[in-house]
């Protein structure tokens, strides 16, 4: 059996997935980075993105993200995900949808927090449409 | 002596509310459970946020840093976080809270700071509006409706930060029930902005703080952790006020049931007894009359 690394997904309400993967990458802000066991330790910050995990050779989950942190160690790697969502459970019309709301919205809100939040919604709406179409 | 119907009245009265405490009881216990459970799952998030900041916070250190740790150098301006049920029939649950928030408010007033209130629970702002109303700039409600999710967290957060960074307060604390057991919660007050540091520990702190790799940089990753951080801490909080308001509520509801059942008892008994000396004097009305013949 391979070396593997613990690698834990954790989200504010819950931890998500916590399994031994042979590799994960993770979309950083600088960059996507693959993380192996040994990897040297490191904090960083991540954009929204998809976070790859691999298992003998190939990928076995796909999962979402909307940005967060992850900390890697010689043994484990963690990330603190805002929100995390199973590529495969989600579809592509359901998000424009999501989106086209989310737009509508916008436009009647003039509370400068509250539009600020919706923007934010927003992008990562959006880049959740654009990694389920580059997965497609 | 009251007469017969007066008291059936009276204890079918005090039987239904018991139903009603009772209930209430169950439905409480069924809520705490809940609260419990999401407090439980809530707490890996906020551990692992807390070990990254603290060996962020410790390189960074003193040296200055984002604003949000290092505060604005003044505190002239306070905001209170007063975070309460929105509904009553739970012990002194929100009235401690409420009592806490109210002397710390006088006593940073007698200091000569200036005071704003943000509450949280529809029972905080009935309870402070009377007394404190000018300074209430913020109201929410509703929060805890079924189960405190963290976009509630993060729309509160969103909105201190908001109002820190357009430099309306200096500090910020947060008032909420700790939850110790259903019998026993206890009132905290918790700074959340600037946020206190926690200390790294002792066997990790120094040789992990060297060994990170940083991608951006500390400074960057502090910046993007800790409006994050605010909004745990929030969530956090939240979580253990809604287990501390069932368990409250569950303790309140389980005594009143109790009570209940005591006065049912004591009106029984006075029921009882009246009966027989109502059968008693007929009796004797009777006898009498039929010797008197």
């Amino acid at each position: 059996m391979a070396e593997t690394t613990q690698f834990e997904l954790v989200s504010p309400e819950r931890l998500v997935l916590s399994r031994d993967v042979e590799m994960v990458v993770v979309p950083g802000s600088e960059g996507y980075f693959g993380v192996l066991p040994r990897h040297a330790p490191m904090i960083s910050t991540l954009s929204a993105g998809v976070i790859d995990i691999y298992q003998g050779g190939s990928v076995v989950e796909r999962i979402f993200v909307a940005g967060g942190f992850a900390e890697v160690t010689e043994t484990r790697c963690t990330v603190l995900a805002e929100e995390a969502r199973p590529l495969g459970e989600v579809t592509l019309a359901d998000v424009e949808k999501e989106l086209a709301g989310d737009r509508d919205v916008l436009k009647d809100t003039k509370d400068e927090v509250e539009r600020e939040k919706l923007q934010d919604r927003i992008r990562m709406l959006e880049a959740l449409a654009d990694a389920k179409r580059k997965a497609a | 002596m009251a007469n017969l119907k007066d008291l059936k009245i009276r204890i079918k009265s005090v039987k239904s509310t018991q139903k009603i405490t009772s209930a209430m009881k169950m439905v409480a216990a069924a809520k705490l459970r809940r609260a419990q459970e999401a407090a439980e799952a809530a707490r890996p998030y906020a551990q692992r946020m807390e070990r990254m900041i603290a060996s962020l916070g410790a390189k960074v250190g003193s040296s200055g840093g984002p604003r949000l740790i290092a505060g604005t150098g003044k505190d002239d301006v306070h905001m209170i976080v007063v975070a309460t049920a929105d509904r009553g029939l739970c012990g002194g649950f929100n009235s401690s809270i409420v009592r806490a928030a109210r002397r710390r408010i006088i006593e940073l007033e007698r200091e000569g700071k200036t005071v704003k209130i943000m509450t949280v629970g529809r029972k905080a702002r009935d309870q402070l509006r009377r007394t404190h109303g000018a300074k209430i700039v913020k109201s929410m409600e509703n929060v805890a409706r079924t189960v405190v999710g963290f976009e509630t967290a993060d729309n509160i957060a969103r909105e201190l930060i908001h109002a820190f960074d357009a430099g309306e307060f200096d500090v910020c604390t947060i008032f909420f029930n700790r939850f110790k057991s259903a019998m026993s919660q206890i009132v905290t007050a918790q700074q959340l902005i600037p946020a206190s540091v926690p200390e790294a520990e002792e066997e990790q702190g120094d040789e992990l703080k060297a060994l990170y790799e940083y991608e951006p940089d500390e400074e960057g990753i502090l910046a993007a952790l800790l409006p994050r951080n605010v909004a745990t801490q929030i969530y956090a909080a939240l979580l253990e006020n809604a287990a501390s308001e069932h368990g409250a509520r569950m303790t309140a509801m389980d005594s009143a049931t109790r009570n209940a059942g005591d006065m049912i008892d004591r009106l029984t008994m006075t029921y009882n007894r009246t009966r027989q000396a109502v059968i008693t004097k007929e009796l004797i009305e009777i006898i009498s009359g039929a010797e008197a013949l």
